[in-house]
């Protein structure tokens, strides 16, 4: 689970650091995929492989509507205008996504169900390709913002918008990349919640379960997004594992009671940068 | 400004009800407003007993978002903060509803600043997030403190009662709700305009500068959100003696951000701005209700397409009042009226 949570958390990092969006539709986005990918394998009988690549096709263009329909005029507005805008989207989203398919949780049933057993644990295969999905794109997208063209693209955007333009970057084109590349990525992670829990409209809550792993690691720091997502898996695991005798279902808000810590201690995250500000 | 109206000195320039015109239609306007529940019905007097409410909850939501710039989206959670402290003061302790209603609303204040220490060190994306957190932590203790609030089952509300009236009765609760609605636009309007307002604005538009000219930054944040949140404790309290039966469903996020959609709608940072939205998304509702309603009996055998209509619409109204007209609908009645104050010799 808590490297579902990081592949997550990495789509709320991609936005985040390249255009200084929290995108609170992040969930929807994730919903989105997955009822798609859903709906073209069980009711069209796709392969879950052409699906997969169809839901992809499908994100980027989600991703590049979305940038250009809703975001771009709001460049320069306010915080609350950008937060308010994303919030004015889940209600699309998940508005267009019950009258599309209903109310009712589905399941997929793709991946074998009989547990291996690997060195004494107990693990389905299942987990097993959402660990091995979510740690291949995390460690690509690290390598990615590290070497490759468009990934120091998008950081010099992020840093300074104004300056990475006059030194010839299209910062509208890295806007509408790293919105794909987030409508991508939480369309995988949507996939794969979507075979361990069921498709269903509370899909898109793990949005905002996300939000602590976020902030945990940091709002900018891709590495923070892999830790924060694993930390905080592990912490409602643990809360749910330690706490729940004393105060029962805690582990539905323990993530957010540490993210309000870690909002008092350390507000930029574990490995986010520190804004100085200055007069 | 009305031509011949000449202000010679602040006190003059400061005055909220500028010319008599503009008394003579207010006073109209809550003529008409205690009036109504002679004619109207019953439906429609639940209507405006919501909107009285919403109001109040979008008054102490705007001075803290609007005039302060401390994006919130947990005003909800203040909600039944306030609408539970209530009913728990009347059900269980056994204080009249008059000293309850304070008190709740006291006790959400108290509440708010417990959540609102954390704008010690944040602001914008960071506190609103912040503010998440409260909302999920505060439902949370609803639900699961059953001893106190009836966990998820909810608890139910003791109808309150000052002299003759009792707020069982929807007459007598609109009354409270209009009288307190209008008691909260005043004071709203009035901390605006007092030292605390204006330092809450110089927070809001730099607050650098606001602390480099002596503004404590902490004190009056925190006391945006004790007032934001007193004002939440209040509306709420209202709610619980409306809906009778209050779960911690009530008071989710959806509501938070409804009630933060109201505000930007109405306009962020105009008192007005505040009964606009409410009015504006209270009528849309009920236009909605009737569409829906209407295509579910037209077409029974598609009810799936319909249910979710109302998400989209508003979803819809939010992004497209950002997009187009991000100071509200009291930035509009403002230009309208300019328009028309010259019309039709505008220059």
């Amino acid at each position: 689970m808590g490297s579902i949570y990081a592949l997550v958390a990495l789509g709320f990092v991609l936005i985040y650091k390249s255009t200084s969006i929290l995108n609170l539709a992040q969930g929807e986005f994730l919903m989105v995929g997955a009822y798609i990918c859903l709906s073209l394998t069980l009711d069209l009988k796709l392969n879950f492989l052409a699906s997969f690549a169809v839901t992809m096709v499908f994100s980027v263009i989600l991703g590049l509507l979305v940038e250009r329909l809703v975001l771009r005029p709001l460049i320069g507005e306010p915080i609350i205008s950008i937060i308010m805008v994303t919030i004015g989207l889940t209600y699309i989203l998940r508005g267009a996504v019950i009258m599309v398919w209903g109310n009712d949780i589905r399941q997929f049933n793709i991946f074998p169900e009989t547990p291996i057993d690997l060195w004494g644990v107990k693990i389905t295969y299942l987990y097993l390709w959402s660990m091995g999905i979510s740690l291949t794109l995390l460690s690509f997208f690290a390598v990615f913002f590290k070497y490759a063209r468009t990934g120091i693209f998008m950081r010099a955007v992020a840093d300074h918008q104004t300056a990475a333009q006059s030194m010839g970057i299209s910062v509208k084109r890295v806007f509408a990349l790293s919105w794909c590349i987030a409508a991508v990525v939480s369309a995988i992670g949507g996939i794969l919640i979507g075979n361990i829990a069921g498709v269903g409209v509370e899909l898109s809550y793990i949005g905002l379960k996300v939000l602590p792993a976020v902030i945990f690691g940091g709002l900018d720091s891709i590495l923070g997004a892999i830790i924060g997502g694993l930390v905080v898996g592990l912490l409602e695991f643990l809360s749910a594992g330690y706490l729940d005798p004393y105060i029962p279902a805690i582990n539905e808000v323990f993530p957010f009671i540490v993210l309000v810590l870690v909002l008092m201690i350390r507000p930029y995250g574990l490995f986010g940068i520190e804004e100085i500000e200055r007069v | 400004m009305p031509a011949g109206l000449i202000h010679e000195n602040y006190p003059s320039d400061e005055r909220i009800f500028q010319t008599g015109f503009v008394k003579a239609w207010l006073a109209a306007f809550l003529l008409t407003c205690a009036l109504l529940p002679l004619v109207a019905s019953k439906y429609v007097l639940s209507t405006l007993i919501e909107v009285g409410i919403a109001v109040i909850a979008c008054h102490g939501l705007n001075i803290l978002t609007g005039f302060t710039g401390q994006i919130s989206l947990g005003q909800a959670a203040f909600m039944g903060v306030g609408a539970y402290a209530c009913s728990i003061l009347i059900g269980k302790v056994g204080l009249p509803f008059i000293v309850a209603l304070p008190l709740s609303g006291g006790i959400a204040a108290l509440v708010g600043l417990v959540f609102g220490t954390p704008s010690l060190r944040l602001r914008g994306l960071y506190l609103a997030i912040a503010t998440i957190a409260a909302q999920f932590i505060i439902q949370f203790t609803i639900r699961r403190w059953d001893t106190l609030t009836g966990g998820v089952q909810g608890m139910y509300v003791d109808p309150g009662a000052i002299g003759p009236l009792n707020f069982s009765n929807p007459v007598h609760l609109y009354y409270l709700t209009f009288v307190l609605a209008v008691a909260a636009t005043l004071a709203a309007k009035n901390i605006v305009r007092s030292r605390s307002g204006r330092a809450f604005v110089a927070i809001r538009d730099r607050y650098l500068a606001a602390e480099v000219i002596g503004v404590n930054l902490f004190k009056y944040r925190l006391m945006s959100f004790a007032i934001s949140s007193f004002f939440a404790g209040i509306a709420g309290a209202l709610l619980a003696q409306y809906l009778q039966v209050i779960t911690h469903e009530s008071f989710s996020i959806r509501q938070s951000v409804d009630y933060l959609a109201m505000c930007i709608v109405g306009g962020l940072g105009h008192i007005l701005g505040g009964i606009f939205g409410v009015g504006f998304w209270f009528i849309l509702e009920r236009i909605l209700e009737l569409i829906t309603s209407t295509l579910n009996t037209a077409f029974p055998r598609h009810v799936t397409w319909f249910v979710s209509i109302r998400e989209v619409v508003f979803g819809l109204v939010i992004i497209l009042f950002l997009i187009f007209e991000p100071d509200g609908l009291a930035a509009r009645w403002r230009t309208i009226r300019s328009y028309w104050k010259l019309w039709p010799f505008s220059y």
